[in-house]
């Protein structure tokens, strides 16, 4: 599929219209949208209306902005102004939301059109996009596999050509993972980086929204049309976006970059050759690769399964059947709250609810939740240590290529090691990305993950870029 | 009240005031009382999946204002999440000031000169208002609820004192100097009848010298009448339970205006577990030194000192002067007697104008100057004017405005020439021959008769001053 | 700490998060939150005396924003997305006590 820069050239050129975009990516979705169960809804009305502003601005010689004409899916867990949005639950089933994220704001002056919103685990709860209650999402390059999750229908999007571009959310790898699994890039930003205002929460001091593309430059085009402050989220960044696709060319010349241990141990084989060989090319390019342990990475997983589900408790008690979406009628407000929840929520979400509840009551407080706050604060000066010997830090994204269709879903803690390569940015608030590097078995694609501090996405493209020329894309 | 025996009080006020924003605590929404149910509500005060809260820059300068007028510490703070479901607050979570408040350590002077210490007086959001339908109109009883969340989101200060307080009538007394706090600060309207300050008491009863006893927290005192009875009520209703053997129980109590007494709502066991952590969507506050100086530049004077500098400059300490005193400060009234006094006004009589007639029309302020005031009370000094005619002046400055001299002159109100006043003064003293030799020997009450006649004959219009003059230069 | 969880905890989390479990639930999601618990464990064997707690990712201080009017929603809209609505109000079941 053309890249969402080619895009973006054809359709201001005249070469290209927003509207044949449109149609390019609404038969790719018709096409496989049945088998592969990508999109929980496609808003071709709205789709139509944008491309056709920007057709018009473009036939008026106006700017028609830097992502002018590219179909873009969006994670549905991003609020979109009368577009039915659902987290993937029951208790938001038929919710329209009467505001849009600032995220979608940006994306519709920059001239792109949103085709639709993206399946998801359900709350974003999840590694595999099996816990949507609309029906797990299958994986493009072999659909007998997940594509990862929890932003998995935004990862498949790209990766089944749908759209060139996809919006996911992570929170403990939820937009990293399953792009490795699909084969694509995808960008967890800085924490505060992107505004957070519109993506429905699920850990509200882990979350960050970012950018699915197929190759680096696409991701920086997008990120730098979503970054950037924005008054109506207290923790987003007070600067504005900073400039990335001019830094895609980089290079890692004289660049020291950490190859960790803790982030590489426990992964199968190909996926640790997949490092391996991504830090050979690194060295290649002029990068000194320095081997390091990060043992406190170890720790990560302990702390995000009590952070994570703690926020999330108190995050998602507002769906009570009062004011939107799902309500069960009952005798009393505390009985119909009850029958609601009990209702509207499903099993891996009732188990965050429950543990982070457990985890933040009188008795246990201490021993769970402020230790995982400390816990928090050994992963922050961990890295702090890591990035005043190295620019980058380099290792898996994840310990396997995508894993069979229900194959973990029925053991909550097999798949939440899934995550345990990708949880400790989130829990720095650093940047990371997934490059697809490498093929494993039945030639699906392995990745490696870049990791940098914060705002040095610049610098974790031009690596990133390295490795995809490698791969000859 | 007195209680019996050795008994005494300890009573703690957790004062709740909705901070005088045009919006809510952390969104662009309208913070007005009395608009159309559910239209000043967004995403943020309706707890919308995916909307985040903002601070508002004015309830923190107006918490700090209040913390500064109690001279609390000014502290770093965080805000938390106060969990709980409840259909009137759309998050089922309350974000709130918890173990880092605002302003901490502070404490407050009483007109009675005891000192009250202050804990704590921190931000944290109004929730929204329910309606109970079927049944009797209140929550009990009641077969559905309707919910308006206009008030969701209100920024809201509250103020806790510390234990210190020994009797009704001085929680009515802090509660009341409080009020005129707030009301000074420009936090508060002060509004007790429109919610927009609420009261719980925390109560025990210990004998004198003994440890504190355990505490019942009374709910829904919306009225400093309801706070008095309500602690009344309630220590009573504790030395009763001891006395007879029984054990106070700490629980949640709610008072009933009608019934005129306090019923369990929730016993400690019953308490709820709030998991109080941390609220990510908020970054932490501490206003530098410069932001604070800015709020404390911006302080007007509290009514003890206002009090203290009136006070100062009465001639005589009466106990109607120094009533007439709190309604001056309470009022806001001090700039009028002020100006009168500097305009060479006797005390006494520019206190009781102010605390009569301006208090009895203050809505109509707008319309009298303090030139005007002054005026009018000169004239009245002066003679030209009766008390009588000038209380009508007033009222008529008050109702429309307009210059003293003209209002009088158009009500006809002239100064009786001191020729008809002689004449009257002689005509009355053949007419009560008995009262004027008892007043030539020395029962001055007699004056007061004379005057009551000399008025009647006038209608009015004579000085009473006057009238004394003409009086004794005849004894 | 080993197994950390009992039926009763979870029963008594289910209800503060009013979430009602079948007895083959409690079981089950005994069972599972117990193991993520277990793994929660390897924390509580650090020292971390005088380790400072991270709420947020980095510390931004004082954000705030003007106190000026913005526009509130339409009210149809606000009540379009209710379950149940009465007199411009959202309507709910009887509630059953006072907040606390």
């Amino acid at each position: 599929m053309k890249s969402a820069a080619q895009t973006v050239a054809d359709v201001a050129s005249g070469a290209s219209s927003a509207n044949e975009e449109l149609d390019r990516s609404l038969g790719a979705i018709r096409a496989r949208n049945d088998e592969l169960n990508v999109f929980l809804y496609v808003d071709e009305v709205g789709a139509r209306r944008q491309a056709d502003a920007v057709d018009e601005k473009v036939r008026r010689g106006e700017d028609p902005g830097v992502l002018a004409g590219v179909p873009i899916a969006i994670k549905d867990n991003l609020c979109q102004r009368g577009i039915p949005t659902t987290c993937s639950s029951r208790i938001l089933e038929g919710w329209r939301p009467p505001y849009s994220a600032t995220v979608i704001e940006r994306l519709l002056a920059a001239g792109a059109v949103p085709v639709g919103k993206t399946n998801l685990d359900e709350f974003a709860m999840g590694s595999s996009t099996e816990n949507s209650a609309f029906g797990p999402t299958k994986n493009p390059l072999d659909p007998t596999r997940v594509p990862g999750g929890s932003s998995g229908g935004s990862a498949a999007s790209v990766a089944a050509d749908m759209t060139p571009i996809a919006l996911g959310s992570d929170t403990g790898g939820s937009i990293r993972q399953p792009a490795a699994l699909c084969g694509v890039i995808g960008v967890k930003p800085t924490y505060g980086l992107v505004s957070r205002y519109g993506l429905i929460a699920f850990a509200s001091s882990l979350d960050q929204i970012g950018p699915f593309a197929k190759d680096v430059r696409d991701a920086a085009i997008l990120l730098e049309a979503i970054a950037g402050h924005d008054e109506m989220d207290s923790t987003s960044l007070p600067e504005p976006a900073p400039s990335l696709s001019a830094h895609v060319d980089d290079g890692v010349a004289g660049k020291r970059i950490g190859l960790v241990r803790d982030l590489v141990d426990g992964a199968d084989d190909e996926v640790v050759d997949a490092v391996e060989g991504a830090a050979q090319v690194l060295r290649d390019a002029g990068a000194t690769i320095v081997e390091m342990s990060i043992p406190e990475f170890r720790l990560g997983l302990s702390a995000y399964y009590i952070l994570a589900p703690a926020e999330a408790s108190s995050n998602l008690a507002r769906y009570d059947g009062v004011r939107y979406g799902l309500r069960v009628d009952a005798d009393d407000v505390t009985a119909m709250n009850e029958a609601t929840r009990t209702a509207g929520f499903g099993d891996e979400v009732k188990r965050r609810i429950m543990l982070g509840t457990y985890a933040l009551s009188a008795g246990y407080f201490d021993a769970y939740y402020g230790q995982a706050l400390k816990v928090r604060t050994m992963m922050i000066d961990a890295f702090a240590r890591a990035y005043r010997d190295v620019d980058l830090l380099l290792g898996a994204t994840t310990p396997s290529v995508a894993f069979k269709l229900g194959s973990k879903v029925s053991d909550p803690m097999a798949m939440y090691l899934s995550d345990i390569f990708t949880i400790p940015t989130n829990l720095s608030g650093e940047a990371a990305v997934s490059v697809p590097f490498g093929t494993g078995e039945a030639g699906l694609p392995t990745a490696v993950q870049l990791l940098g501090p914060a705002r040095s996405e610049a610098r974790l493209f031009a690596a990133a870029r390295i490795l995809e020329i490698a791969e000859g894309r | 009240m007195t209680l019996p025996g050795e008994w005494e009080m300890v009573i703690g006020l957790e004062v709740h005031t909705e901070l005088q924003t045009a919006t809510k605590m952390f969104c662009g929404c309208a913070n007005h009382f009395g608009s159309e149910p559910n239209t000043n509500v967004c995403p943020v005060c309706l707890g919308l999946p995916g909307s985040l809260p903002v601070l508002n820059e004015r309830a923190v300068e107006l918490a700090m204002a209040i913390g500064m007028a109690l001279h609390c510490t000014i502290a770093p703070s965080t805000f938390h999440r106060k969990n709980y479901f409840y259909p009137d607050m759309p998050k089922d979570f309350q974000i709130s000031q918890y173990d880092l408040p605002i302003n901490k350590g502070g404490f407050l002077d009483l007109p009675d000169a005891s000192r009250v210490s202050i804990e704590r007086a921190h931000l944290e959001e109004d929730t929204g208002k329910s309606t109970h339908l079927g049944g009797t109109g209140r929550i009990h009883g009641a077969e559905r609820s309707l919910v308006d969340y206009n008030r969701s989101g209100v920024p809201l200060v509250e103020i806790v004192s510390g234990p210190d307080i020994r009797s009704a009538a001085q929680a009515r007394a802090y509660a009341s100097e409080l009020r005129g706090i707030l009301i000074a600060t420009g936090a508060s309207d002060g509004r007790m009848e429109e919610g927009s300050m609420r009261i719980d008491a925390n109560v025990s009863v210990r004998k004198a010298g003994e440890p504190f006893g355990t505490r019942c927290e009374i709910k829904n005192l919306n009225s400093l009448r309801s706070l008095v009875r309500a602690i009344d009520f309630e220590a009573r209703r504790q030395i009763e339970l001891i006395e007879g053997g029984g054990v106070v129980r700490q629980e949640t109590r709610h008072w009933d205006e009608n019934l005129g007494a306090t019923s369990t709502m929730r016993t400690k066991e019953e308490a709820e577990d709030y998991r109080y952590f941390r609220e990510p969507d908020l970054v932490d506050l501490a206003p530098d030194d410069a932001w604070q100086q800015r709020v404390r530049d911006g302080l007007p004077k509290m009514p003890a000192e206002r009090r203290a500098l009136l006070s100062a400059r009465l001639t005589s300490s009466t106990e109607a002067q120094f009533d007439a005193v709190e309604v001056v400060i309470d009022l806001n009234l001090e700039t009028y007697v002020h100006a009168a006094l500097d305009a060479g006004v006797d005390p006494a009589l520019a206190l009781a104008r102010a605390a009569n007639e301006l208090a009895g029309d203050i809505d109509n302020l707008g319309h009298l100057s303090s030139e005007g005031f002054c005026a009018t009370l000169l004239m009245e000094q002066r003679g030209d004017l009766s008390a009588t005619q000038a209380k009508t002046v007033l009222g008529e400055q008050l109702a429309h405005g307009g210059d003293p001299a003209s209002i009088a002159a158009s009500l006809g109100f002239e100064r009786l020439s001191s020729e008809s006043l002689e004449g009257t003064v002689a005509t009355l003293i053949e007419q009560f021959p008995d009262e004027w030799a008892r007043y030539r020997e020395g029962d001055e009450k007699l004056a007061q008769f004379f005057i009551g006649q000399v008025m009647k004959v006038t209608k009015g219009q004579a000085n009473g001053k006057l009238v004394v003059e003409q009086l004794q230069a005849r004894r | 700490m080993s197994s950390p969880l009992r039926r009763d905890d979870v029963a008594h989390v289910a209800k503060l998060a009013r979430l009602t479990l079948s007895s083959a639930e409690l079981d089950m999601f005994t069972e599972q939150l117990g193991q993520v618990l277990e793994h929660a464990n390897d924390m509580s064997s650090l020292n971390l005396e005088g380790v400072k707690p991270t709420a947020h990712p980095f510390e931004l201080l004082n954000v705030v924003r003007a106190d000026e009017i913005r526009a509130s929603l339409d009210r149809d809209e606000v009540l379009a997305m209710a379950p149940d609505a009465q007199d411009g109000r959202f309507a709910v079941p009887r509630i059953m006590g006072e907040a606390p």
